[in-house]
């Protein structure tokens, strides 16, 4: 199936052409977001925040035809347990 | 010992005073908010005689701590009739702290109409001197002009035109290290406030001052290595991270593509031309200008995340700094402008003229959508703000006086504001819990009054599902802690690491008690923002504030917004849920209250 996906910020360096536009993939039928993410060429520890179809998913979300994957580095990020809530 | 710095401009005096006991641990927007709250009646005009102007360097500001040089501005809001604390970056927070002053009171009003004058504070003391030769100036002329006169290297606080026309888009101009006006407390008319005084401008120059003195030096060393670790570590502030190497515009394609990216005056929440106007492009367009461009800038000297950049002309020449998200967005997406070169554009002429670039993209968009210009027309744009508010003429004198004002002017409904204030670049269709900010704030429409896009969008300080509509406890928490920061002097970019590493949290705490001599606790430290809101909500329901004003506008609660087609649907009693006292910390909401 074919999917869109973009990557931004910092993770544009590591796949040329990145900036003009969406890159058009195609992957196996019940792909996940964590097994997208092996076969690019990117550092996996830096695609933090992924969206599809513009909703935030985690790596085990499973891909559908036609998908828009939005790829970002730690434009804030992080994984910490949050230090502010009293 | 610090003083206060009181400035009468009713009778031109000046004067220095101790510092009361009460006000001795305080620093920043706790101050300024404290001072208003004890000295301005909440009913009384913000342009008259009886508002003041308070300035309050943070607590640690003036000390090597890093990216501690905010500088914050309070008085009552002419644009919300509110309290307001609106805070900057630049030179001026550092000085002021260094010439031993914890906070300069304007209050009273010149006797004679249309006189403006300069304060000009330095370690022999502060006088007042006639400025009716910078009357009409806009701030790059009012910057040259008073380093010439000064001395390079001194601080500048002023107002552009806008400030003297009293109108309430108007902010409170700061410079940086090249004398560049760009540093904006620009929020919620202060710049009017400055300019209902006779104030044009004040001139700081610490040389000789005799410094922050720091208590105890041995917590202060621990506390702000702790921090400085934090920021030097995480992801979005250490050197070649996001904001470093990218800016604050790095935000442009996660918001974009979270569908929460206002555009054409909050129709939509995609815009299509968001690339053009990214973070990556501005980087990009920058560095292959090679000029006089550049990120990484500092906005103030000892920041050491330098979010903050130089934009270039296509020949390369220097044009304005900064080209932050939010302006960004504002004179950009939101007017369904997509030109980097004409954004810059309009963001030099609301620096220069001494707007709020968030207030007048909302105006210019609002504008827009009353037919006086199509979606796009940055030209036009530009014209409204170069022809029409810079010498007030009767249009320009509507749209200075921001989008609510505009809106009622030529009948347009969908008006994205709270309490009078024009919201952010954040849309609360599609990030609930930022509306839930924006609803309750004391300050109207704020993001930074407590950003819950961090987690719910940049998945910071753990994660939130943007969509769900329980955020009371989240946007509280974050609003709480905001007023602590926003007390300190360290930049709200700070709080990025803090929210993640528990350990900059602790330094940044450390490091204040340090100065103070005191021994607070983090949780001591997130209930000094408690009290500190508690004070704002007290002036404001005095003022005439109910939880009717803690609504958002009707529009968004029935209008689906593309791409999710989502309304704000977060129930009144969730908002309500934000002041209830039960979920406060007792000693609060019972010391004030009592």
């Amino acid at each position: 199936m074919q999917i869109k996906v973009q990557v931004y910020a910092i993770l544009r360096q590591y796949i040329p052409g990145a900036s003009r536009g969406p890159l058009v993939m195609d992957v196996p039928e019940g792909t996940t977001v964590g097994q997208l993410i092996e076969q690019l060429p990117i550092p996996p520890e830096l695609a933090r925040v992924v969206f599809v179809n513009g909703i935030r998913q985690e790596s085990d979300w499973v891909l559908q035809e036609g998908d828009e994957v939005g790829i970002f580095p730690p434009i804030a990020g992080g994984e910490g347990p949050g230090s502010w809530a009293i | 010992m610090a003083k206060l710095l009181r400035v009468n401009m009713t009778d031109l005096s000046v004067r220095f005073e101790d510092v009361p006991e009460k006000y001795a641990l305080l620093g920043g927007r706790g101050l300024t908010s404290s001072i208003i709250y004890d000295e301005v009646p909440p009913l009384c005009h913000p342009l008259g005689p009886d508002n003041k102007l308070v300035i309050a360097p943070g607590i640690v500001s003036g000390t090597k701590a890093p990216t501690s040089g905010r500088t914050s501005f309070g008085g009552k809001s002419p644009l919300t009739g509110g309290i307001k604390e609106s805070n900057a970056g630049g030179l001026s927070s550092q000085k002021i702290a260094r010439l031993g002053i914890k906070a300069i009171i304007v209050e009273g009003q010149p006797k004679e109409k249309g006189r403006f004058y300069v304060l000009r504070v330095d370690k022999d003391g502060a006088r007042l001197l006639p400025a009716d030769h910078l009357k009409g100036k806009g701030m790059y002329e009012v910057c040259d002009l008073l380093w010439k006169e000064h001395g390079e290297g001194v601080a500048i606080i002023g107002i552009g035109p806008a400030g003297e026309m009293l109108m309430s888009a108007a902010g409170i101009c700061v410079n940086d290290q090249e004398n560049t006006a760009g540093r904006y407390a620009g929020r919620g008319g202060l710049g009017a406030v400055m300019g209902s005084k006779g104030l044009k401008a004040i001139v700081i120059d610490d040389r000789g001052g005799p410094g922050v003195e720091i208590k105890n030096p041995e917590l202060f060393e621990q506390g702000i290595k702790k921090l400085t670790q934090a920021s030097l570590t995480h992801d979005v502030t250490k050197k070649g991270g996001a904001l470093n190497t990218y800016g604050t515009n790095v935000l442009v394609n996660i918001m974009n593509e979270a569908g929460g990216y206002p555009t054409r005056n909050f129709s939509s929440g995609r815009f299509e031309l968001a690339s053009q106007i990214s973070g990556e492009t501005k980087a990009e367009i920058i560095h292959k200008r090679n000029g006089e461009g550049m990120t990484g800038h500092p906005c103030h000297p000892g920041c050491i995340i330098q979010c903050s950049d130089r934009w270039a002309n296509p020949d390369g020449t220097f044009k304005v700094s900064v080209m932050e998200y939010e302006s960004v967005w504002a004179l950009g997406a939101n007017c369904g402008i997509g030109d980097l070169d004409k954004i810059a554009d309009l963001i030099w002429l609301c620096n220069d003229i001494g707007v709020d670039t968030i207030e007048m993209g909302d105006t210019i968009a609002v504008a827009m959508e009353a037919g006086l210009l199509p979606f796009g027309d940055a030209d036009g744009a530009i014209r409204l703000l170069n022809e029409e508010v810079r010498h007030g003429t009767p249009l320009g004198r509507i749209l200075g006086n921001g989008c609510v004002f505009t809106g009622r002017a030529f009948g347009v409904t969908r008006v994205p504001a709270v309490k009078g204030q024009g919201m952010p670049a954040y849309e609360p269709r599609a990030v609930k819990g930022i509306g839930v900010t924006y609803a309750t704030s004391t300050m109207g429409a704020d993001h930074t009054a407590g950003y819950t896009i961090a987690p719910e969008i940049l998945g910071v300080g753990g994660k939130a599902d943007p969509f769900a509509v329980q955020k009371a406890d989240l946007s509280r928490a974050f609003q709480a802690t905001t007023a602590f920061i926003d007390s300190t002097g360290y930049c709200l970019f700070d709080a990025f690491c803090v929210l993640d590493i528990p350990e900059g949290f602790e330094g940044m705490v450390e490091s204040c008690a340090g100065v103070l001599g005191v021994n607070w606790t983090t949780q001591d430290a997130i209930r000094l923002g408690y009290e500190i809101i508690r004070k704002e909500r007290l002036f404001n329901e005095a003022a005439g504030f109910t939880r009717a004003h803690d609504r958002l506008p009707d529009f968004m609660t029935k209008e689906p917004l593309p791409p999710h087609n989502t309304v704000f649907d977060v129930p009144p009693e969730e908002l309500d849920a934000v002041y209830d006292f039960s979920k406060w910390p007792k000693e609060v909401v019972g010391e004030v209250a009592g």
